[in-house]
């Protein structure tokens, strides 16, 4: 009963034979061996598994690997470049937008889409954006800031003066 | 939490998936978002040894306006809703609706089918349905049949696509001239099912109702169509007194559980404040 899937993760291709119940995000941890992408409710309710299949941002607790076959996945591994940080790490970096760290390579990636169809989100299309997401230490506003600091970066405009909130 | 094992089919075309459902029967689901079943399926709710995964069969996902009919392919996914221009423009009921459906995330994977086929009514989508008088296409092996939306939901999980049939597209009949509807659910947070949902599709001549749909989110067995608050209203002309009285049927005639997002009482005064509430928009929209 298992199948042999194709999939490229963060642009490398990679074939493996899985079991068809295995979850994408099992399939990333564990098979793959990127542990970026974290588990949270495992009920499609925190948003900390969310990647991009085929650059849309989906949680990956709630996909079957199989679902993936010919894909490409992106995770938080897959961000940073050779020369250096995408905008969105630079931004939660720069304002204080993490504290534990558990939600925010899943608040990242959906910013990245979030970001891709919206260039210049409002405040609160950036919290409508995110409300798939948990995060129990911030409070959220300093993620909101790093979202429009990344937003800024990416259209090339004087980055915001900003003031974190530290708590 | 993982699934109790299965085996997976891709099939690519309609029938090859029809076959698939006739040889595998009830041992087997359709696969399409997903984001109802597999959550069901890693709490073995669910466990089918079979999945037919329709995620790779072209056409099924599609909006149009086509034969008087707004036409919406069974594996439409929210976004696409969410993001068209026609129903931007000329539907706004199922931006109400969609953008109160889960998260962002989850809204990349559902569908519209998925949504009505699970026959949940909990689920926003049946009762947008309800209130636009939708019909429901369903595909099996000797070809496709048509049910009203009235004749759709049976029960608790239960709807009129019988085995070996797959739900393939949704048909709303283009509203006329003076028309406008509304949807709105109160959620205790975002991805939560509704305390109480109500969708309002109306066509107003001259200050007076000519058609009039009101359905019911959660409040039900199944997906509630408000009858007698239709009844006050259908054929005269509205005022704040017809609606008030309309609201108040609505209320007395649901059927709400109480649970963790309210009592029985609670959600019947949710019901009656959001049908007026509703009324009132679609009627504004219908301008």
């Amino acid at each position: 009963m298992e199948k042999e899937i194709t999939v490229t993760l963060n642009g490398e291709e990679k074939t493996l034979t899985v079991e068809p119940r295995l979850l994408l995000v099992h399939l990333i941890r564990e098979n793959l061996n990127q542990t970026g992408t974290h588990i949270g409710c495992d009920t499609s309710n925190c948003g900390a598994c969310t990647v991009l299949l085929d650059g849309k941002s989906v949680k990956s607790c709630t996909i079957l690997a199989v679902q993936a076959n010919g894909k490409k996945i992106t995770t938080v591994e897959g961000l940073a470049t050779a020369e250096g940080l995408h905008p969105l790490q630079e931004g939660f970096k720069e304002n204080h937008a993490l504290h534990c760290g558990f939600c925010t390579p899943g608040m990242m990636m959906r910013a990245v889409e979030l970001l891709e169809k919206n260039p210049n989100p409002t405040e609160e299309e950036i919290r409508w954006g995110i409300s798939g997401n948990l995060c129990r230490c911030t409070g959220y506003n300093n993620i909101v800031l790093a979202v429009q600091y990344a937003g800024a970066k990416m259209r090339g405009e004087k980055l915001p003066s900003t003031e974190p909130i530290f708590v | 939490m993982i699934p109790a094992a299965f085996d997976y089919s891709t099939p690519s075309t309609l029938n090859e998936a029809l076959a698939l459902l006739k040889q595998y029967g009830d041992e087997a689901k359709i696969l399409a978002g997903g984001h109802s079943l597999i959550p069901m399926m890693k709490l073995r709710f669910a466990s089918p040894q079979h999945l037919i995964d329709i995620n790779n069969i072209p056409g099924l996902s599609y909006i149009k306006e086509d034969g008087g009919f707004l036409k919406i392919g069974a594996l439409t996914r929210e976004v696409m809703l969410e993001d068209s221009d026609l129903i931007h423009k000329k539907y706004p009921i199922f931006i109400d609706a969609t953008k109160l459906i889960a998260d962002p995330q989850v809204r990349n994977m559902g569908t519209i089918g998925g949504n009505i086929a699970h026959g949940d009514a909990a689920n926003d989508h049946p009762a947008v349905m309800l209130a636009l008088r939708a019909e429901v296409v369903i595909t099996g092996e000797s070809g496709a049949r048509t049910v009203p939306i009235d004749e759709f939901f049976f029960g608790f999980y239960s709807t009129a696509v019988q085995p070996g049939e797959i739900l393939t597209e949704i048909k709303i009949p283009i509203p006329g001239k003076g028309s406008g509807g509304a949807y709105h659910k109160l959620e205790r947070k975002v991805g939560d099912y509704a305390t109480a949902g109500v969708a309002v599709q109306v066509t107003m001549d001259k200050g007076s109702c000519t058609y009039i749909g009101i359905g019911l989110t959660n409040v039900n067995a199944t997906p509630l169509r408000a009858a007698r608050s239709e009844g006050v209203l259908k054929g005269n002309k509205i005022t704040d007194a017809l609606i008030e009285q309309a609201a108040q049927f609505a209320a007395e005639d649901c059927n709400p559980s109480a649970d963790l997002r309210g009592d029985e009482e609670y959600k019947r005064a949710m019901v009656k404040v959001l049908v007026k509430r509703i009324i009132h928009k679609a009627i504004d929209r219908a301008k």
